[in-house]
């Protein structure tokens, strides 16, 4: 009952996000036909606006958006003339989707095994190695670590290539450029979490029970030391799945982050509006399945609607 | 508590995990698509925003547009002159203002049917059409009744001056003779565009497959932001002469990364400015194949006239006079780029700009003190605002200290984003601002009629009734001394009379290719390279 309440409120709270993303993209200055080279005839200027409703009063635009959206229509791109929004996302997507996903996959792969041994390994050399190692992917940016790859494995050594999509190699480097922020971050939440449950009061019970060492970590303790990770996972996943600027443009992948950032530069208003509700939906829906999915690991977690 | 002796570690479970879901991403790796190389890859600068040739501005857009779509005239490889392209000729009458244009009678859609003077009348009309809102229908405007047929002051099509007179016969009156007429059939406003496609699918036609193409290569398929990919038109009149079969061109976001893919043997040209990293530029010039030539652009400063300080023509001047553009082109550009006086760009046929203001420090002195600022003195706070940008902001900085030290005068460096820096350019709400102008056609008119007074991109608020009158003069007269004298006349005024801007230096072109491996890619003035006459040759162990 408690979800399907969080559900069904998805639709107006999606309202809201397009109202304000609407209303807060006219608000930057200049427009999406501000070019270097103007048209030899103002008149051809305002035919432009008129072709595509700029003319209009503001919320006669956005009632007309609201319409093209309830049939499923995102608008046209003022900038990508000959595409709509529907085109863009739709080539986008996937792209960003497979790469986000791909990096997901690296930064849990990674930080949870890292974060859970530093924990458990307390007072070895490895506490030390892997807290250093969690702390450097936290510090240094995409903007560094993607470069030093390019040079060390594609320049250099010629493992990989330098960069484009397609190709099965193509998806190392910015799967490894994406993720290395996030797997430092989730090893931190993941070392956190298990140092505090190590010493909470149902594994004292759990050993003075008897049970072996292993189960005891692995069934009863990382568990619940994984929650931090879990809820940290929904807005990360969404963040992940669509695009990334730095690591698109390094690597020249077609994936969101180009046209999120394109779009709001050039000001591709109907753009920015359809990728921020696709941003946003994600967000939504990615935060419900964390609640989810905390019900499942953690038995004391109960919703009441 | 019992210590935590390593209870985990006999085994690598984490190795384990962590490779299984290397593994995963291996999957999802595999399930992307497999891209076959082309016969030839070029980096074509940003993305293009349409290729439709009725809509679009940019220089990489128009590049791949006249592969697919060609109009009466083409662009010859070597020069970038107009040469024959869907006309196989032409005659012009004795007062230049009519052109009658004959059809190839060979000439078809890459889908088989012939192209036809019907054709041609349909693509001008629709680029004039205002529904179309083309922004370069301007280029038509030569055309009698052509403005007044895009502004709605005429409401009928026929009336504008372009005619058939036969299945494969084409008529054109102009308002003036118009000398680079022939140049700009060749530009993309003037395309020949499938008129039944269009009417078919209206704004997504370019989507139509198969897309029936007028030029040397069709289009199959375009990915936003990763490439476009065209496949020889064995229909072209002229295909025995296209070299390659099938071509990608690709958009980058990263000048490291074009580098990066040019040099790893990935692509095979790149050749766009903006995708040449500036700050490797020196060390790219020792390179054989890196190609530097002269370019149809110009950079300079706009001073806005109607605000003081700068509504002084001495101040302009005073500015003009001590800005050493030498120590601008070699230490901030240093591409090689030209520091010049005036605003053409030298190499336009038949022209010849005047010099405008040299470097005189002491003159400049006494016109600010003359002005009512001697050393700078109760000079107001002016700015110099410039679109954000490393080389623009250098630039910024040097001018800024040479206005500080000749004159004793402070400008504030304002660096603004894109559209902004625009809009504040074009609403007169700046007070010295970074320009720049690149030519559609090689004549001084794609420089010059900016500034008349009712020119939407004159930007300076500036206005003389001198100026425009040497300009119509120009472009009535059909005789090539005269008119270049006029053009010099107008020029005159602008770089050394009135001086509503303040020239700095004219832009060169920049292209990475091997001239061993590439052959038919010819470096020229206005930076337009046919696709159809470059060939990339085999050579033994170069992938």
């Amino acid at each position: 009952m408690y979800f399907l309440k969080r559900l069904m409120a998805l639709p107006p709270l999606l309202l809201l996000i397009s109202l304000l993303a609407f209303l807060l993209v006219r608000i930057a200055p200049g427009g999406p036909f501000d070019k270097e080279r103007k048209p030899a005839s103002p008149e051809i200027e305002r035919r432009l606006l008129e072709r595509y409703h700029l003319n209009e009063p503001l919320w006669k635009q956005y009632m007309l958006y609201l319409k093209g959206l309830s049939r499923g229509d995102f608008g046209p791109s003022l900038k990508q003339r000959n595409h709509s929004v529907n085109d863009i996302i739709g080539q986008a997507l996937p792209v960003s989707a497979a790469l986000g996903i791909s990096a997901f996959l690296f930064a849990l792969g990674v930080g949870i095994p890292l974060g859970f041994y530093t924990a458990v390994w307390k007072g070895r050399w490895f506490e030390l190695a892997g807290n250093s190692m969690a702390l450097l992917f936290v510090c240094v940016p995409a903007l560094v670590v993607g470069p030093l790859l390019v040079i060390v494995f594609a320049v250099q050594w010629k493992l990989f290539p330098v960069a484009l999509w397609g190709d099965p190699l193509q998806f190392i480097l910015p799967t490894v450029t994406l993720g290395i922020y996030f797997s430092g971050k989730v090893a931190r939440l993941m070392s956190e979490g298990m140092v505090k449950t190590m010493h909470a009061p149902y594994l004292v019970t759990a050993r003075a029970k008897g049970l072996s060492e292993t189960r005891i970590l692995w069934k009863h303790g990382f568990r619940i030391a994984v929650l931090p990770v879990v809820s940290y996972s929904g807005p990360l996943l969404a963040d992940l799945l669509t695009g990334s600027f730095v690591v698109e443009s390094l690597f020249q992948i077609p994936g969101m982050g180009v046209f999120v950032i394109n779009s709001a530069l050039n000001r591709d208003y109907l753009l920015i509006v359809g990728l921020v509700l696709i941003y946003a939906f994600l967000l939504l829906v990615l935060n419900l399945l964390v609640d989810v999915a905390y019900t499942w690991l953690d038995p004391r977690v109960r919703y009441k609607s | 508590m019992r210590p935590l002796n390593s209870p985990l570690g006999k085994k690598p479970r984490g190795l384990f995990y962590f490779l299984s879901l290397f593994l995963i991403s291996g999957i999802l790796a595999g399930c992307s698509r497999k891209i076959d190389r082309a016969d030839l890859i070029i980096i074509n600068g940003k993305e293009v925003e349409s290729l439709d040739p009725a809509i679009i501005t940019g220089q990489p857009d128009t590049r791949i547009a006249l592969t697919l779509f060609e109009g009466l005239t083409r662009f010859n490889e070597v020069h970038a002159q107009a040469e024959p392209g869907l006309a196989e000729r032409w005659d012009i009458s004795s007062d230049r203002r009519i052109y009658t244009f004959h059809l190839r009678t060979n000439g078809v859609w890459s889908t088989g049917e012939p192209i036809v003077a019907e054709d041609v009348l349909y693509s001008w009309l629709r680029v004039l059409n205002p529904m179309t809102a083309a922004d370069y229908a301007g280029n038509l405007y030569y055309i009698k009744n052509a403005e007044e047929y895009n502004t709605g002051k005429l409401t009928n099509a026929a009336d504008v001056a372009v005619h058939a007179l036969d299945r494969y016969t084409v008529q054109v009156e102009l308002v003036n003779p118009t000398p680079f007429f022939l140049e700009l059939c060749a530009f993309q406003t003037h395309a020949v565009m499938p008129r039944w496609t269009i009417e078919k699918y209206g704004d997504r036609w370019i989507h139509a497959r198969p897309l029936p193409s007028s030029g040397a290569y069709q289009l199959i398929d375009w990915r936003l932001e990763d490439r476009v990919s065209i496949r020889k038109n064995p229909n072209y009149w002229d295909a025995a002469n296209v070299q390659m079969n099938r071509v990608d061109l690709m958009p980058a976001n990263s000048p490291a990364t074009a580098l990066n893919l040019y040099l790893t043997k990935q692509v095979d040209i790149v050749w766009d400015k903006d995708v040449i990293p500036a700050e490797l530029v020196d060390l790219l010039k020792k390179r054989r194949d890196f190609h530097v030539f002269d370019y149809l652009g110009s950079y300079f400063v706009r001073c806005n006239v109607t605000r003081k300080p700068f509504d002084d023509v001495r101040v302009r001047k005073a500015f003009a006079l001590v800005i050493d553009k030498k120590r601008i082109t070699e230490r901030v550009t240093r591409g090689g780029e030209r520091p010049v006086s005036f605003l053409v760009p030298p190499g336009i046929g038949n022209y010849k700009s005047p010099e405008g203001l040299g470097f005189s420090p002491e003159e400049a002195r006494r016109l600010l003190s003359e002005a009512g600022y001697p050393g700078g003195k109760g000079f107001p706070r002016v700015s110099y605002h410039f679109n954000t940008s490393r080389s623009h902001e250098m630039i910024g900085i040097e001018l800024q200290e040479m206005w500080r030290r000749e004159l004793g005068v402070e400008v504030e460096l304002r660096s603004m984003e894109w559209k902004t820096y625009l809009r504040a350019q074009s609403e007169l709400d700046f007070d010295l601002s970074r320009s720049s102008w690149v030519g559609d056609y090689n004549d001084p008119n794609t420089f010059l009629d900016m500034f008349m007074s009712a020119n939407p991109n004159n930007r300076t608020g500036w206005k003389n009734p001198q100026f425009d009158e040497w300009m119509r003069k120009a472009n009535a007269t059909d005789e090539p001394v005269q008119r270049a004298k006029y053009l010099s006349e107008a020029e005159t005024l602008i770089v050394r009379t009135d001086l509503p801007i303040l020239p700095l230096y004219i832009y060169v072109g920049f292209n990475l290719f091997d001239p061993d491996e590439i052959t038919g890619l010819h470096n020229n003035i206005r930076d337009e390279h046919p696709i159809r006459t470059i060939k990339k040759r085999k050579r033994e162990g170069v992938r």
